[in-house]
């Protein structure tokens, strides 16, 4: 009940804060900062009272009701550690996201702060269900508040940004609809249960023509909203003409709830598609990595700048999740929290920059070390976070995934080891145009007040904690990936008998079922297939 | 006829009735007031009536119609559909000079003609309630003559109607002359025996698709729909837009399923190509308008296309899908028609998207009902248009029409750009000069009658998009029977 009371509180905390603000224009920050608090809080204490290690099952709590039974839908939540992580970073950023947004935004302050609100509803929705129904529905409803936080609060080009972002992850989603709904009745057809539920469908015994089209329906969702190099162009915009908030919300959580289905959909539901696809998914990843850090090398508007280096750090992303082994996922997850913080913090310093100069073009920028230290002590930190320096929590996410990658592709680890170099090209040149160099500004440039220290010292703490002592966010993590990673670990010769058991009993009905869609395919040539891309 | 006939015949005597006295109240004198309560409380004593016949199961009045739970619904539907659309012209009309209190009488006779269709079972009930709902259609499209388009509007579609009725009859004719029978199930029981059709049972049934297509306004037979919806006064347009193409596609089902055409591949892939087509052509041709009526005419036959999709899996899931969508389909439209009529002026519709600039600032909360109403054709969650959008896209993934459901998603994509544009000029940023102008010359109450109106209409396209499993109940406990 406690994971309903989550969306709950944020999505009545919305509507309440557009209400309020025509009590007070004030109200409407107090009221969405009471209901991020109240969830954050809430989340904390599920975190410091579960001892998560000792745990036999991956699920903390779950939570299911029947919401539409005639199709088999349920309104179904679950936890567990990853869950638990993303929502910590979720409703973190979101307190900061409201705190940023307390001097930059003037207009509609009331409607503002709904969209705010609700984009964190459906992130946390998105995070916490195990419908595959209720998971699309999330997945949608965190679109539009998000288009509106971009298309009236942002930038000059802020239209064209909104668009373009709207259409490339709806369009996407709707073929991820396409292939739940084929999963749907391909599970329905041969167990006569038709269901949405995520547990039931794992369960799916896929043709590997079929599960390879499916699989290919949920990547499409998840690699554009990661970004993966050829879908990323949607990218850049979003991100640059997103008011800071947005950009926040943007970098930090939406890019990982396309992370977040790769590990929680795609690999436990498709386990013998993706081995096919992996060499081809982390060659992605390595061009990702590569292609990000050369664009973000050459920008010359910070915000852009910082959303190629996204583009770059998601590339690790799908690389670890490829490599279907334990040390990569880790490495995945922290890079999911310490991208969402270091990101989150570089777009925020872009954010305090623009208001107090009103450009983001760094070519105007320079010499800043002097008149704002401590913008500048700030931002040395989250620059040196983003290049990967030890002791701070990308280091290790980073470390983790070429690790782990390295032991399932030795030649595009070496590939994607080259784009930590190139990341400490295009950071250091951030530090080297903003803060040193020539003062070219005539206009004074106030150093952080109290407010924005309030911001960013907690991020600083963050990262360092994340680098120097994560074990807490490993262990919390570990069930939920190990339960991941399942169909994989599991060893081949377990998986072979209990298939041969299944194929004279099952092999006729399967046949006359879904015999009119795949009548080449029977049962034990995929068995074949199973036995030997798990070897 | 016994009297259990006129019993399960209530709701159109109630409405027939309805239609004489109103004649008979205009005579002795004309008030808007009197008729509009007339029009509303017959269409809700016509509903009322139809609570009896909930557990109807096949009633036949022999030869002409057949009264069942598919039937029931779809008059329901019709029936509520026309009382919201007789509520929003209420208002609308009363800010206009011309006599208006035969718009009314007009209103109940096209429905009593929508209502005629659902229920047909044979070729000559189908042919006269299209009429009645044809001829009513002509005069209501024209109804406020001195304005520009509605003349041509109305021509135009009195010049199209009467010619796809020709079509129709001559289609009509042609089944006739080779199966002996103007009955839905004595047709079916001729071709029960045909593993593909006759060329002349297929030229009648291609006559008969173009006769039906023109009133679908699907593609290549869409060319009146922009224009007659421009030009028709909103509430009217509504009604085209609801009633008369709800009223049609059910007597398309209806037949359909009882021949089961979908044992014909030739019928299926032209209805294929028709659905293909009108989805790719409404969507892509609503792109380039610059009237809101215009684009919601595009949208309408973008709608019927997947509509078809669905109506294509030819199961009962699928019957059970368009149902659905049609029931989404309805609230949404009437929605923003409404939305259309209550920012109208005496001189002009609010149809250019310079009326809508900043709306949601002006006017917040017809914005946000506008805004639902568009997130619902764009099929977004929470609103009944995406519950209906995933029906049929679940109806078209069960039977395997890949090509059509990856075409509706593509397609659900494109409509998506124009809905979001509208929705983005009603968000901008208001001009600094433009002040708001003063309105509420109405008298409250009826403006009451439109905000009511609307309010249920949001109500209702949440409900159902949050809670569908009410209406998934009613539809398929009333829907069962249809399907042989």
């Amino acid at each position: 009940m406690i994971l309903v009371w989550l969306i709950v509180i944020l999505m009545a905390g919305g509507v309440l804060a557009w209400i309020s603000g025509k009590v007070n224009r004030a109200l409407p920050r107090w009221v969405a900062l009471g209901s991020v608090m109240a969830v954050f809080g809430m989340t904390l204490y599920l975190w410091l009272s579960n001892p998560i290690p000792v745990l036999g099952s991956a699920w903390l709590i779950q939570f299911s009701q029947p919401w539409v039974p005639q199709w088999g839908i349920r309104f179904s939540l679950a936890l567990d550690g990853l869950s638990l992580l993303m929502l910590l970073l979720t409703f973190f950023l979101g307190l900061l996201a409201v705190l940023i947004s307390w001097r930059e935004i003037h207009t509609k302050v009331a409607f503002f702060h709904f969209n705010l609100l609700w984009v964190l509803a459906g992130i946390t929705g998105v995070f916490l269900t195990m419908d595959l129904f209720l998971f699309y529905f999330f997945w949608e409803i965190m679109l539009i508040p998000m288009y509106f936080l971009i298309g009236i609060w942002g930038h000059e080009n802020r239209r064209y940004a909104a668009y373009k972002f709207f259409l490339f992850t709806q369009a996407s989603g709707l073929l991820m609809l396409l292939a739940i709904l084929g999963l749907y009745f391909i599970h329905g057809n041969q167990t006569g249960v038709y269901t949405f539920s995520y547990f039931e469908l794992l369960n799916t015994t896929l043709a590997p023509e079929a599960a390879r089209l499916l699989m290919f329906g949920f990547l499409v969702a998840f690699l554009v909203k990661l970004p993966v190099v050829p879908f990323h162009s949607w990218l850049p915009d979003a991100h640059s003409e997103a008011p800071t908030a947005g950009s926040v919300i943007l970098a930090g959580l939406l890019l990982k709830t396309g992370a977040y289905g790769l590990l929680r959909f795609v690999l436990p539901l498709f386990p013998t598609a993706t081995v096919e696809f992996a060499p081809w998914a982390m060659l992605l990843g390595v061009i990702g990595i590569i292609y990000g850090a050369i664009l973000a090398f050459s920008q010359t508007d910070l915000k852009r700048l910082v959303a190629y280096t996204s583009v770059s750090h998601m590339g690790f992303v799908i690389l670890g999740v490829f490599s279907f082994n334990e040390w990569a996922l880790q490495g995945v997850v922290m890079q999911m929290i310490t991208h969402g913080l270091s990101t989150g913090a570089l777009f925020i310093i872009a954010g305090f920059l623009y208001e107090r100069l009103h450009t983001r073009d760094i070519r105007l920028m320079g010499g800043f070390w002097s008149t704002a230290p401590k913008m500048g002590v700030i931002a040395l930190i989250f620059v040196m976070a983003s290049l990967g320096l030890p002791g701070l929590g990308n280091f290790i996410a980073e470390f983790l995934t070429l690790v782990g990658s390295w032991q399932a592709n030795n030649w595009l680890t070496v590939f994607a080891t080259i784009g930590l170099v190139m990341a400490t090209i295009y950071s250091l040149r951030i530090m080297q145009k903003i803060f040193f160099e020539a003062n070219r500004m005539e206009q004074a440039l106030p150093d952080l007040n109290a407010r924005e220290m309030l911001i960013a010292i907690p991020m600083v703490a963050m990262i360092l904690w994340l680098g120097l002592y994560p074990q807490p966010i490993l262990d919390t993590a570990r069930p939920s990936i190990q339960e991941q990673l399942q169909a994989y670990t599991k060893p081949a010769q377990e998986q072979v008998p209990v298939a041969r058991v299944d194929v004279p009993a099952k092999k006729t009905i399967y046949i006359k079922r879904t015999g009119t869609k795949n009548p080449e395919e029977t049962k034990p040539s995929s068995n074949l297939q199973i036995t030997k891309s798990s070897n | 006829m016994t009297l259990t006939d006129f019993q399960h015949l209530m709701p159109l005597l109630i409405l027939t009735v309805a239609v004489l006295v109103s004649m008979l109240v205009i005579a002795v004198g004309r008030n808007h007031k009197i008729m509009y309560v007339i029009t509303a409380v017959s269409f809700l004593a016509a509903f009322a009536s139809l609570f009896d016949l909930r557990d109807v199961g096949r009633y036949t009045i022999e030869p002409l119609l057949v009264i069942d739970g598919f039937g029931v619904f779809y008059i329901g539907m019709i029936l509520l559909t026309a009382l919201l659309i007789s509520m929003l012209s209420y208002a609308y009309f009363e800010q206009r000079e011309e006599r208006k209190e035969e718009y009314y009488i007009l209103l109940l006779l096209a429905t009593i003609g929508a209502c005629v269709l659902v229920i047909s079972k044979h070729f000559a009930s189908l042919f006269l309630g299209l009429e009645i709902l044809t001829v009513s259609l002509y005069a209501l499209i024209a109804y406020l003559r001195t304005r520009e388009r509605s003349d041509e509007a109305g021509i135009k579609y009195l010049i199209l109607a009467a010619f796809s009725s020709a079509f129709l009859l001559f289609g009509m004719a042609l089944v006739y002359a080779s199966t002996g029978t103007m009955e839905f199930a004595g047709i079916a029981a001729a071709m029960s025996g045909f593993t593909e059709l006759p060329l002349l049972m297929l030229t009648g049934f291609g006559l008969m698709i173009v006769g039906i297509g023109f009133k679908l306004s699907v593609v290549p037979f869409h060319m009146w729909a922009p224009d007659v919806y421009e030009g028709a006064p909103a509430p009217v347009t509504a009604f085209i837009a609801t009633v008369s193409k709800g009223g049609v596609l059910g007597v398309l089902i209806r037949f359909f399923m009882e021949v089961d055409g979908f044992r014909y591949p030739t019928l299926v892939l032209i209805f294929t190509i028709v659905a293909i087509a009108s989805m790719l052509a409404g969507n892509l041709l609503a792109l380039l308008q610059r009237n809101v009526k215009r684009i919601l005419a595009y949208s309408s036959i973008a709608h019927l296309g997947y509509l078809l999709v669905a109506f294509l899996a030819g199961n009962q899931m699928g019957v059970e899908a368009v149902t659905f969508y049609l029931v989404a389909y309805f609230i949404t439209t009437v929605g923003a028609f409404g939305v259309v009529a209550m920012l109208s002026d005496k001189e002009r519709d609010a149809e250019q998207l310079e009326d809508y600039r900043a709306l949601l600032w002006r006017r917040p909360w017809t914005a946000a009902v506008f805004t639902a109403m568009l997130l619902s054709l764009a099929g977004i969650p929470l609103t009944a248009g995406f519950v209906g959008k995933f029906y049929i896209l679940a109806a078209g993934v069960n039977t395997q029409l890949w090509l059509l459901v990856v075409m509706l998603a593509l397609n659900s994509v494109v409509g998506l750009f124009y809905y979001i544009r509208l929705v983005a000029i009603m968000f901008q940023q208001p001009e600094a000069d433009t002040e708001v102008q003063p309105r509420g010359k109405l008298r409250p109450s009826i403006y009451l009658a439109s905000v009511g109106t609307l309010t249920i209409l949001a109500l209702l396209l949440v409900y159902i998009g949050v809670y569908p499993s009410g209406l998934l109940q009613v539809i398929q406990g009333l829907i069962v029977s249809t399907v042989p």
